[in-house]
């Protein structure tokens, strides 16, 4: 494997066990780094207030981002649309840890995603199936997280996807070897990496749980779903106590498997995010880019 | 043996994976509750820990707010073997744990852009002069300057990345994303 690609999958390999929060200010961003944050999403709105604008999502300012990477030690990652590639140049050039090229934006290309090949940065990209997962691999992706519904609070549509990806890879290891090319051809993606999932169990790259994620018991739930760390988008700065519930989620990740320290954790968090049922969105993020 | 892992955040299963196949049991150390267990079912001359990679504030938070940051750093001092990498090494030094008299740059290397591998001699590993060590670099750290009673074991580009004080084995880099064990054995002798 090239070295580029290796070194960009073990950045996420260092980010396991955490939780990546999204902010939209140097002052957010040193929150969330003092509470605990493996990492930062740099964008001017979060997906619930893009949900409330409407109209077209695109990446964020530079200069918005850089004052996000100036103000904090740990990773910045920032979002580029769907198959934007000149967006994702333009991060690049500004050396931004991680991109993010996210159904949360909207999308510039409804055929191709970017060949993140052609790149020294880092990408993750999300999926709502093994099949999405195993593509955005073979693009080039070196962090898969699962769609979710960004800005909803409601962690349904994570659950959903992180369950449907555990236990299409479940099948696949169950497979008989004569089987796989078929199941690759089902999947549309390359034998290899459906050999890779048959052999080790697991994808290629770290997976991480996100969109919906509102409460230190739905990280808890995401990773004991099989998730290997957290991104929470809208709802750490949509509710009522951003440090203590930021605080909160992180240990929520360490201790996902330690009910007592969770109900320690969910106390006296204040107002969580309003949120939204998943019956009530009018645009399903989840489905741009497959 | 079994070796108490850091996991707080970061990559830790990957340092239990070598353990594991140098034939070692590990304990996960999420909070104080496992450190008093590890402690109630290790004898002290028996104790270990790993201090894995991940990210030294989100570890450092956790740490804290899970009074573990003393008891650890009292077991260090009392000459318990203790391996640090990347972040793990970070946590060593006199703004963290305090038990290593080292001086150590953060993201050293810049941003992931500055990430790279490199192979370099490790002093004090069997054929260290013959096999050079592999090296993963991510978003690394180096240490700029040691006290007296820090030996330095390796260096890349001139500057140290890896040192040893007492039974403390500190290293900028990952040797648990590699197939070579030797650093992890040597952390094993102590």
């Amino acid at each position: 494997m090239e070295d580029r690609t290796l070194l960009n999958r073990q950045l996420a390999q260092m980010l396991k066990g955490g939780v990546i929060m999204d902010v939209t200010t140097p002052e957010q961003a040193r929150i969330a780094e003092a509470a605990g944050a493996c990492a930062v999403m740099a964008l001017e709105r979060i997906p619930a207030d893009i949900r409330a604008a409407g109209g077209v999502s695109r990446m964020s300012d530079p200069k918005m981002i850089r004052g996000i990477q100036e103000a904090v030690s740990i990773p910045v990652m920032a979002k580029c649309r769907i198959g934007h590639i000149v967006e994702a140049q333009i991060l690049e050039a500004i050396e931004i840890d991680y991109i993010d090229e996210s159904e949360v934006l909207s999308p510039a290309d409804d055929v191709y995603h970017i060949d993140k090949r052609q790149f020294k940065v880092p990408f993750v990209c999300g999926a709502k199936d093994l099949g999405e997962a195993l593509r955005r691999i073979n693009e080039g992706a070196t962090m898969i997280r699962t769609k979710g519904e960004p800005g909803t609070g409601d962690v349904i549509q994570a659950v959903r996807h992180m369950r449907l990806i555990q236990s299409e890879i479940r099948r696949v290891v169950s497979m008989r070897e004569d089987e796989l090319y078929e199941a690759a051809k089902q999947l549309a993606v390359p034998y290899e990496l459906v050999r890779f999932v048959h052999d080790n169990g697991k994808l290629p790259v770290v997976n991480f749980a996100a969109g919906g994620v509102a409460t230190p018991a739905d990280a808890a739930l995401m990773m004991q779903l099989g998730a290997e760390g957290v991104f929470v988008g809208s709802g750490i700065f949509k509710s009522g106590d951003p440090v203590k519930r930021a605080q909160a989620i992180v240990k929520a990740v360490t201790n996902y498997q330690n009910p007592k320290i969770l109900a320690e954790l969910s106390e006296d968090l204040g107002e969580a995010m309003v949120g939204i049922n998943e019956q009530e969105i009018a645009l399903l993020m989840a489905e741009r880019g497959k | 043996m079994t070796i108490a892992i850091l996991a707080l955040q970061g990559a830790f299963i990957e340092h239990e994976q070598v353990l594991h196949r140098l034939g070692h049991e590990t304990l996960e150390i999420r909070n104080l509750a496992d450190w008093q267990r590890y402690c109630s079912e290790v004898p002290e001359a028996d104790r270990r820990l790993v201090i894995p990679g991940g990210e030294s504030t989100a570890m450092t938070r956790i740490m804290r707010d899970e009074n573990l940051l003393e008891p650890l750093r009292e077991a260090i001092l009392h000459g318990m073997p203790v391996l640090g990498t990347c972040a793990g090494l970070i946590m060593l030094d006199p703004q963290h744990l305090a038990t290593m008299d080292i001086h150590v740059r953060r993201n050293a290397y810049g941003r992931q852009l500055g990430s790279f591998t490199a192979n370099a001699t490790v002093a004090g590993l069997p054929s260290a002069n013959e096999k050079p060590f592999p090296m993963v670099f991510i978003r690394a750290p180096y240490i700029e300057s040691v006290g007296d009673g820090v030996e330095v074991l390796a260096s890349v580009d001139s500057h140290i990345v890896a040192a040893r004080q007492g039974n403390q084995l500190a290293v900028a880099f990952h040797p648990e994303l590699t197939d070579d064990t030797r650093l992890h054995e040597l952390f094993l002798s102590l």
